[in-house]
């Protein structure tokens, strides 16, 4: 009698075992995750300055961040920035997959050189392409010393056009990346449609523009979430690169959050600021992930 | 696969190929480029850059500037180099990538093999946390780590990346035992193996390739970091907040060579990684954009 109890539950923990070893994960991720973003949103409609504050001012956060020039100064960098961003990634990558995929000589070491900027940190980057673009130092320095006395090239310190070496600091480190998402995609295609198409007397352009391209559309969605995610997180390169200047003339969402809610104590600001680049993932993101999700199934 | 190429090959001509290879080698130029300037200048004394050109190699070569970055360079207000945050930094990332990497395995197993229902949403859940933009946990965070006495230490920017990075570890091994027949989980079970016998007799034994993906991945991605490491790190700052701080020093000449040396310094775990083992790291790479 007491043995067959013992042996049922002996099954029923058995049953319960794996919920039981996977609740503290799932646990952490309530908390850490959704609790922390649900606090994040609350504490956006609420006027704290330097600590939390539990007092509700409605609107009020997002009305001032708004009227703020910072923060339009940040909204159109974004903008500026995540279009340059994708649009170089994917263009240099697509670019690179198919010269490489012409059984190229030396691919093997081609690759590598591509993609070793993706194991680097942002700072690291942005210490190097800083010195590099530094007109007293870098590139302006190096040009005109080999003759070339009247090149100008002072971008980094121009605030109309610091964003730009963001950008290509930036595409420096991510289009191998995206070139490899490529390789993988065209590695992937159909010989025999290709086969097909070029008896039926496709030319090469015709072959790329009609049948592989389109068929790489998956590698393409995949390149264009990663980026875009990737860039509207972006705040290491900035810090690295120009610090949020000249003056505030870089500053993208993710420097401005940080700068309002940690070094001006406008937490209410900040908060309601990192809700609305919450949005924009979630808007670019969860689509995609209920997208490969249902596949799955 | 190789025929696919042939084909395009075939009709590509000579001109053409002698454009694919120029454009190709100007890129690998590129990309080298940032490399080379710092490995070429933090060999070089400080003169030499601020008095000659960048791109010219070492008249005198040099260590010094490698060796003040290490132990004697102003990090902050403390002359101590990078050695100190290089440490923080060994001593965060070896328990954040077990403990995630462990917990990512045993997440992985049950979500595939162990399924119940809504186990798609748990997990959909748990994805969804690898994108989200950091920002939106700052705050709770400092006041959580501070009300769990774990602010501005190593320990807290464990927990932190254990539970950012948890999402990445489960994904990996997920897609990963999906592909694992489990037939073989059911007959054991039949057998009378029980959960953590048929994981550890069964599972774990195939893991290596995956657990090499998942271990190189939250390694860089942990090395790398800098908002979490700014934020709660305290006294206890990693690699490259220490970095960051050298270089912006608003105080004093800047050496850039020493600047270079830092940077290479913070870069090199992360490189040697991916020299070592980059076939694993560009899989890891790819599992966590185009699944499956």
């Amino acid at each position: 009698m007491s043995g067959s109890a013992q042996a049922d539950i002996r099954t029923r923990l058995q049953e319960w075992l794996p919920k039981l070893v996977l609740a503290p994960s799932f646990a952490v991720t309530l908390f850490f995750v959704y609790g922390f973003i649900l606090f994040t949103i609350l504490l956006s409609f609420t006027g704290s300055k330097m600590l939390p504050l539990w007092t509700f001012v409605g609107w009020k956060n997002y009305r001032s961040l708004w009227a703020l020039d910072n923060w339009h100064t940040a909204i159109a960098n974004i903008g500026v920035f995540a279009s340059l961003y994708i649009g170089f990634s994917m263009a240099i990558g697509l670019m690179l997959a198919i010269f490489l995929d012409q059984k190229i000589r030396g691919e093997g070491m081609l690759r590598p050189i591509y993609l070793y900027p993706m194991a680097l940190s942002f700072i690291v980057t942005g210490t190097a392409w800083k010195w590099f673009l530094d007109p007293g130092i870098g590139l302006e320095h190096i040009l005109q010393q080999w003759g070339w006395t009247s090149f100008q090239f002072g971008w980094i310190k121009d605030g109309r056009y610091a964003i730009y070496c963001i950008v290509l600091a930036a595409v420096w480190q991510t289009s191998g990346f995206v070139m490899s998402m490529f390789l993988a995609g065209l590695r992937g295609i159909d010989n025999e449609i290709l086969k097909a198409a070029q008896i039926d007397g496709a030319s090469t352009w015709q072959l790329y523009r009609r049948i592989v391209i389109p068929l790489l559309r998956p590698a393409f969605m995949s390149a264009f979430v990663i980026l875009a995610h990737l860039a509207v997180k972006s705040y290491d390169l900035v810090i690295a690169l120009t610090g949020g200047g000249p003056g505030r003339d870089t500053e993208l969402p993710a420097t401005f959050m940080y700068s309002y809610t940690f070094t001006r104590n406008q937490m209410g600001i900040g908060a309601s600021s990192a809700v609305i680049m919450l949005m924009t993932v979630a808007a670019i993101m969860v689509p995609y992930i209920y997208a490969e999700l249902k596949e799955k199934k | 696969m190789s025929a696919v190429t042939q084909d395009t090959a075939v009709s590509t001509g000579r001109i053409a190929r002698v454009f694919f290879y120029l454009i190709l080698v100007l890129f690998a130029l590129f990309y080298m480029l940032p490399l080379y300037v710092m490995a070429v200048n933090s060999l070089k004394p400080l003169s030499e850059i601020t008095g000659g050109n960048m791109m010219a190699l070492p008249r005198v070569w040099t260590l010094e500037a490698w060796a003040s970055a290490w132990s004697t360079a102003q990090i902050g207000v403390e002359p101590t180099g990078l050695r100190p945050y290089f440490l923080n930094s060994i001593l965060m990332v070896v328990p954040a990538v077990a403990i995630s990497t462990v917990l990512g395995a045993l997440n992985g197993y049950i979500l595939t093999k162990w399924r119940f229902r809504g186990d798609n949403w748990v997990f959909g859940l748990m994805l969804f946390s690898c994108f989200i933009p950091f920002q939106i946990v700052l705050i709770p965070m400092a006041v959580t780590l501070g009300k769990l006495r774990l602010a501005g230490s190593v320990p807290g920017l464990v927990l932190v990346h254990v539970v950012y990075g948890l999402g990445f570890t489960t994904l990996y091994f997920r897609n990963y035992y999906a592909a694992f027949p489990t037939e073989l989980v059911r007959a054991a079970q039949i057998d009378g193996a029980g959960f953590f016998r048929i994981f550890w007799r069964i599972l774990l034994p195939v893991s290596g390739p995956i657990a090499v993906v998942s271990v190189i991945w939250q390694f860089t991605n942990i090395w790398n970091d800098f908002l979490f490491g700014a934020s709660f790190g305290g006294t206890s700052q990693p690699m490259t907040v220490a970095l960051n701080n050298l270089v912006q020093s608003s105080t004093g000449v800047k050496e850039y060579n020493v600047h270079f040396a830092g940077a290479i310094l913070a870069a090199l775990p992360t490189l040697f990684v991916y020299i070592v083992a980059g076939r694993y790291f560009v899989r890891g790479l790819m599992a966590g954009s185009v699944k499956g």
